[in-house]
């Protein structure tokens, strides 16, 4: 400044200019270390993120050396088709029938058929009176009632029974592409070690294995590592989707409803307001303990669905996908509602006061003009609680689901299983290859998560466009 | 019609007499002695937020197929009294309103009046244009529909079509009425939100000071299109312009800001008159000194 201004208080108040100077650096570098910090801190948000998806990848593909006990290329030529033209997928049903009556046990074949029988007309490994006995029986198998199984499913059993694939090691996939020879010699080193006495080291073949695959996602669930599939959980987690969405939707939208566009401001409200926000924060396992006492006991006529059927119940308790359903409905309402009521509360007043001024009630102010405005908000917050109750695990494990179930799930009333109950157990076994499987089926539930995050995402950006 | 005309002779009178002779008897024309009867009449009406008391004792007779006028500075309660006639206020979580608001003769608050039907009847438009996230078409037809419209798809459209025209907007939109609301300008909105009070075929529009959020020249829209839409409708408007009272009311009310003993700023209507005689001759000093600019 040129011009000196007179005596102010301004000059003791304000610093000098060089003072002034001194600060701004100051300021500045402050400023900088506190960017700095905020980086690192993102930095260590991906960091951790890349580190999740680097260990779910890694044990999901990777090289495997395996050892069947039958060859199927033997299998085929014994059959009488050449191996180099036809596999043991390409053979009749019958054949695959025939496999399995000559090589499994008739106590296995017995209870495979029981499970689910073969021909629609004739049996394989139960004589007709002893089938026509058990089926008449109090707890009759579900073979006696179910469709005869498919050429995918022998073909399974086949796998499974016949040539019985044995994975004596498998690698992950990062050192699978970098140190391929490693991995081959640490497989020879096992041989000479004489580690298989069983095999030798002209069985192995090294391949490479994608755990992850369209055969995994489409196979039932097995006590064997290398042909066990997730099928029945993600049918399972499925139909827990589907029943979580039926009751929270409606329920919690409605309750939003009310609550921003009806209830006055009381005490009452406020109460109601803060305790659904606590609600929200309950751990997970709570709402599985209630799922327990409420809807597996108390409601077990309805959950077990003995009360829409006259004799036989659908399950013979209330652990059914009904009562999982409605427990992580119930786990996500808080957040449903709360998510909806902030996308109503955000939809300016001068929208109602609009509709209400044109003699419209209130019904049909927020029918028409409120809800539309605020769906897509209401639809993100809803689709993002519910992916989240997808990967809930404990209160699963409290209502009951099973852990080894190879049927698939036929309705609300059934027993289920879910895809983190799968991950869970899984991973609680000793061996490698079932920690593969685990990876695999934690990328088909990650999988599952992005596809309902991506809908919101879309339903969101196709509403709003509409809404302008 | 014949009610205009014989409302502009008066007005002449009134400013020839303003103007020639002194204003013999300037309580002359008190609404008291509004003659024909009016639309809405309000007595003793007092509004309250909670315990503060907002507007007291408002007595006023809005005239048919009149432009009534309503200023004062802000916070003396226009607004509020321009929101109780057609029980907007009810939207209000504390408001109450004590005393009475006759349409046609009918208490609006009495019991049993459901505020629904009241705000077909007594239409209103918005500070800031508030078009729905919807087609012009929409705007305009969604207020019929809700109301028990029964034409057919072609009435639905001649009625827009009509709401539209009373609004001066459809030369303006009548070749894009799928287009969404807020690709109109703000002029435009408004226009649009008249032309859907209109569509529910209402007998008064109130307007809260609806050009507060336009330009000059979509004012001076506006304001041409209001002195077209009382030949049908009774208009009561708050503004805060006086030049827009002057220019398009006939009748203008004067609100001010009242101290009361405890301190509590209570808006208590001043002056009610035939708007030159408010502008020109007016009884009260704090009139006078808000329509010279004063204070306010």
């Amino acid at each position: 400044m040129s011009v000196e201004a007179p005596e102010r208080t301004d000059r003791a108040v304000f610093p000098s200019e060089i003072e002034y100077r001194g600060q701004l650096a100051r300021r500045r570098r402050k400023a900088s270390a506190f960017q700095f910090f905020c980086l690192a801190m993102l930095s260590i948000a991906v960091l951790a993120l890349a580190t999740l998806l680097y260990t779910i990848t890694n044990d999901s593909f990777g090289l495997v050396a395996t050892v069947n006990e039958n060859d199927p290329q033997d299998i085929v030529a014994e059959l009488g088709y050449d191996p180099e033209v036809t596999s043991l997928q390409d053979v009749s049903y019958d054949e695959l029938v025939g496999l399995l009556e000559t090589t499994v046990s008739s106590g296995v074949g017995r209870r495979l058929e029981r499970e689910q029988r073969f021909y629609e007309d004739r049996l394989v490994f139960e004589d007709d009176g002893t089938w026509a006995e058990i089926c008449v029986s109090d707890a009759p198998p579900t073979g006696c009632t179910s469709a005869p199984r498919d050429h995918s499913n022998v073909f399974a059993l086949v796998q499974e029974r016949v040539v019985v694939p044995d994975v004596i090691a498998s690698n992950q996939l990062i050192p699978s592409l970098l140190e391929q020879d490693a991995f081959m010699q640490e497989v020879a080193a096992a041989f000479e070690a004489d580690r298989f006495p069983d095999y030798t080291i002209d069985q192995v073949t090294i391949e490479w294995r994608a755990w992850f695959n369209p055969t995994f996602l489409a196979t039932p669930q097995n006590s064997t590592p290398e042909v066990a599939g997730i099928r029945t959980a993600i049918l399972g987690s499925a139909w827990l989707v589907l029943i979580t969405i039926l009751f929270a939707v409606p329920v919690g939208v409605g309750a939003a409803i009310y609550l921003v566009e009806y209830a006055k401001p009381s005490r009452l409200n406020d109460f109601l307001h803060t305790n659904i926000n606590n609600l929200a924060g309950v751990p997970s396992i709570i709402y599985g303990m209630l799922g327990l006492a409420i809807f597996v006991r108390v409601f077990e006529p309805f959950t077990s669905g003995a009360i829409f059927t006259d004799g036989v119940p659908p399950s013979d308790n209330g652990r059914t996908i009904i009562a999982a359903g409605l427990t992580l409905g119930l786990l996500t309402l808080p957040v449903v509602i709360i998510s909806s009521q902030e996308a109503l509360k955000a939809v300016p007043d001068s929208l109602r006061h609009a509709g209400l001024a044109l003699g419209a009630t209130r019904w049909q102010t927020v029918r028409s003009q409120i809800l539309p405005v605020a769906l897509p908000g209401i639809l993100t917050g809803t689709i993002l609680a519910v992916a989240r109750a997808i990967g809930e695990t404990a209160p699963l494990i409290l209502v009951g689901a099973a852990s080894f179930i190879t049927t698939d799930p036929t309705g609300p009333f059934s027993k289920f299983t879910a895809l983190p109950i799968q991950i869970f157990q899984w991973t609680s076994f000793p061996q490698q290859e079932f920690h593969n499987i685990a990876a695999a089926a934690s990328v088909a539930l990650l999988l599952l998560l992005l596809t309902l995050n991506a809908v919101a995402v879309i339903l969101r950006n196709r509403y709003s466009r509409r809404a302008e | 019609m014949t009610n205009e005309t014989s409302t502009e002779t008066r007005i002449d009178d009134v400013i020839e007499e303003s103007m020639m002779t002194e204003p013999q008897s300037p309580g002359r024309l008190l609404p008291e002695a509004v003659d024909p009867p009016g639309v809405i009449e309000t007595k003793s009406m007092n509004v309250y937020y909670g315990d503060f008391l907002a507007v007291a004792d408002v007595s006023l007779n809005f005239g048919r197929n009149e432009i009534s006028a309503l200023i004062g500075p802000s916070g003396c309660g226009k607004s509020t009294v321009l929101r109780s006639l057609n029980r907007m206020n009810d939207l209000v979580p504390t408001a109450r309103t004590e005393g009475e608001v006759h349409y046609h003769g009918e208490n609006i608050y009495a019991d049993g009046v459901d505020p629904v039907e009241v705000r077909r009847t007594i239409g209103m438009v918005f500070q800031k244009p508030n078009p729905f996230p919807k087609s012009i078409f929409d705007n305009i037809a969604w207020g019929a529909k809700i109301n028990g419209f029964r034409g057919s798809k072609a009435e639905l459209e001649r009625l827009v079509q009509e709401a539209l025209g009373a609004a001066a907007l459809w030369d303006e939109v009548k070749d894009k009425l799928s287009d969404s609301g807020y690709s109109l300008s703000g002029g435009q909105q408004q226009r649009l939100c008249i032309a859907r009070a209109i569509a529910t075929t209402p007998d008064v529009i109130l307007m809260d000071e609806p050009c507060s959020a336009l330009d000059p020249i979509a004012t001076l829209r506006i304001e041409e299109l209001m002195l077209e839409l009382k030949e049908n409708y009774s208009i009561i408007i708050v503004t805060h312009n006086m030049q827009q009272a002057a220019r398009v009311s006939d009748r203008t009310a004067f609100f001010n800001v009242k101290l009361d003993e405890s301190g509590m700023r209570t808006g208590r209507l001043v002056e009610y008159s035939p708007t030159d005689q408010l502008f020109t001759s007016p009884t009260e000093k704090d009139t006078e000194d808000y329509i010279t600019g004063r204070f306010g």
